[in-house]
């Protein structure tokens, strides 16, 4: 992606030096220390991070989404210029929090296992607010598979996810997203369990969208590589914290923090030994 | 809904013993509603003469100690014993459920309560916990509905409390969650489809529960009162002739109970293929 693209001063999504906690039986931990970014209209954010670093955390307090014993430390995130709280206590927060949409990790799951995807779809529909019957929503809901190429999208419509594959499903859900025409998009390792050629077209989709739409996205992954392609911006977690924040080609032509650069080399090719991949992690002694 | 009878075909010829078995319940149904109205005599009608008469033409499961027609009591006695199990399997279920969603999505203080209210009911022995409640309330069908529903709930509750709580941290909540969908509406359109199958499963149980445990209450007297036609006064007031030969006055209502019962077992699972639509493929 050109790196150099230029986005509105005034950002979607600003997290100012957010840190979020958990309440567990071990007394209070803090997941996420002092974290800073911002997500403009158009821009894809990526935010890479090895499993636990916390890259999930600040999006999931940022959706409403954060487990029951968390909460917010320090810091502040703030949305379209409103302040959000972990949770949507206040209508006015829910109001706000409506124009949020979230893709997650595997897609077979975020799907009603025993409700025909067109329905589901027009739940969707029903719940923001779109006007018309039963037939309106329904071609609505068509019109919207068909939006994510889903081949013949009247059969699809009556299909019960079990009958989908896994990139099908997450079409699906990217339909759900997108119905909602949502001014934030969240993806959480959007393309897990998918194989490469519909990784690229799952990923290929959600960028075009967000770019067409200028929607602000938010690409959460593992895969520095997938975010290199992808994201015009990456921000690197490493136990809790960002290591590094920086243009997408300018993280891997000159990567400033030794973790990114461990991240970078650890890439899976052809010719390289396994060791080169166990080097990344770091204690949090080592880390600090 | 063309769907779904091709569905119902598909359960049933994969499934013999369930298709027998549903097709025993219609013919159970059809008794129990023009039976009273097709059997040969009156079942309440004494005959002195024709007393302890064995099976035969004229009577073709015998006819009892004052001389009434097994037969027709029998057949009159579907009616009364199915409304009794159906009502009280209805109304567990319903209040079961719908307790036991709403103490495994919110959790919290209603969980706390409702879970050892159950617990306190589960520690009685049921049949025992079914009488004092006729007995307390008074011999009428009504109260016999409710003690049999009464017996029942702990099971839907805690059946549909764990299933719920176990899909209530799943993705596809999350996802109905994040869209704006009310806690009621995810319970409703959500979850509630999703615990149907295994709900299924535990009706056509306690369906046969049920009938025993009315014929049971009605054959140690605390049931429905003779001289009404019931299978369980039937079993109780054959069962002392039993001894001296006349084993039919016991019999034939006893059967009828015990193919009512394994009936409704055998539904269970081809209940719950007909609710997955998984099993539709």
């Amino acid at each position: 992606m050109d790196s150099i693209q230029k986005f509105d001063a005034e950002p979607v999504v600003s997290v100012n030096q957010l840190s979020i906690g958990f309440h567990t039986r071990q007394g209070d931990i803090t997941a996420v220390r002092d974290v800073t970014w911002q997500v403009h209209r158009g821009e894809i954010l990526g935010i890479v991070g090895e499993s636990g670093s916390g890259k999930s955390v600040s999006t999931l307090a940022l959706i409403g989404l954060l487990d029951d014993n968390g909460y917010i430390v320090s810091g502040s995130m703030t949305y379209q210029q409103h302040l959000l709280t972990a949770r949507s206590k206040s209508a006015q927060e829910k109001q706000y929090r409506a124009s949020m949409a979230m893709i997650f990790q595997y897609p077979r799951m975020a799907l009603n296992p025993i409700r025909r995807v067109g329905k589901q779809l027009m739940d969707v529909l029903q719940v923001i607010g779109t006007p018309g019957n039963r037939a309106v929503l329904k071609a609505r809901a068509i019109e919207l598979l068909n939006e994510v190429q889903i081949h013949e999208p009247e059969q699809r419509f009556h299909a019960y996810p079990f009958e989908l594959s896994g990139g099908m499903c997450q079409r699906v859900l990217i339909a759900m997203a997108l119905a909602r025409s949502p001014d934030l998009l969240i993806a959480d390792e959007p393309t897990t369990g998918l194989d490469v050629v519909t990784q690229d077209a799952i990923l290929g989709m959600i960028t075009q969208a967000a770019t067409t739409r200028q929607m602000a996205t938010l690409l959460i992954t593992h895969d520095l590589g997938l975010a290199a392609k992808y994201c015009h911006r990456i921000v690197v977690m490493e136990q809790g914290q960002v290591v590094e924040q920086a243009p997408a080609k300018a993280l891997f032509t000159n990567p400033k923090h030794p973790y990114t650069r461990a991240l970078i080399a650890a890439t899976p090719a052809l010719m390289r030994d396994l060791d080169d991949l166990r080097a990344v992690y770091r204690t949090p002694e080592e880390a600090a | 809904m063309n769907n779904f009878t091709a569905h119902a075909f598909y359960v049933f010829r994969s499934n013999p013993v369930t298709a027998l078995a549903f097709i025993a319940f219609a013919l159970i149904l059809v008794i129990a509603f023009v039976g009273p109205f097709m059997v040969p005599y009156d079942p309440l009608a004494t005959d002195a003469v024709n007393s302890f008469a064995p099976p035969s033409w004229s009577h073709w499961f015998g006819t009892d100690q004052v001389g009434r027609d097994i037969f027709s009591r029998t057949v009159v006695a579907t009616r009364l014993d199915l409304l009794i199990s159906v009502v009280a399997v209805m109304l567990s279920l319903v209040l079961g459920t719908a307790v036991g969603c709403v103490a495994g999505y919110f959790g919290g203080w209603f969980d706390r309560i409702t879970s050892r209210l159950v617990d306190t009911i589960m520690a009685f022995p049921l049949f025992v916990l079914a009488m004092g409640i006729v007995a307390a309330m008074g011999n009428s069908v009504t109260n016999i509905i409710y003690a049999t529903a009464i017996i029942n709930l702990p099971f839907y509750i805690r059946l549909a409390r764990t299933e719920v709580n176990v899909r209530r941290e799943s993705a596809f909540v999350d996802a109905a969650l994040i869209t704006g969908n009310h806690h009621s509406r995810i319970i409703a359109v959500h979850l509630l489809p999703n615990i149907l199958p295994p709900m299924m499963v535990q009706i056509s149980l306690n369906m046969g529960w049920a009938i025993l445990n009315a014929a049971g209450l009605s054959f140690i007297g605390l049931g429905v009162r003779p001289p009404a036609a019931e299978w369980g006064i039937m079993v109780a007031e054959g069962a002392q002739y039993i001894v001296s030969g006349e084993w039919w006055i016991s019999f034939f209502p006893g059967l009828a109970l015990m193919l009512c019962v394994l009936c409704f077992n055998f539904m269970g699972d081809g209940l719950r293929d007909l609710m997955d639509p998984r099993k539709r493929t």
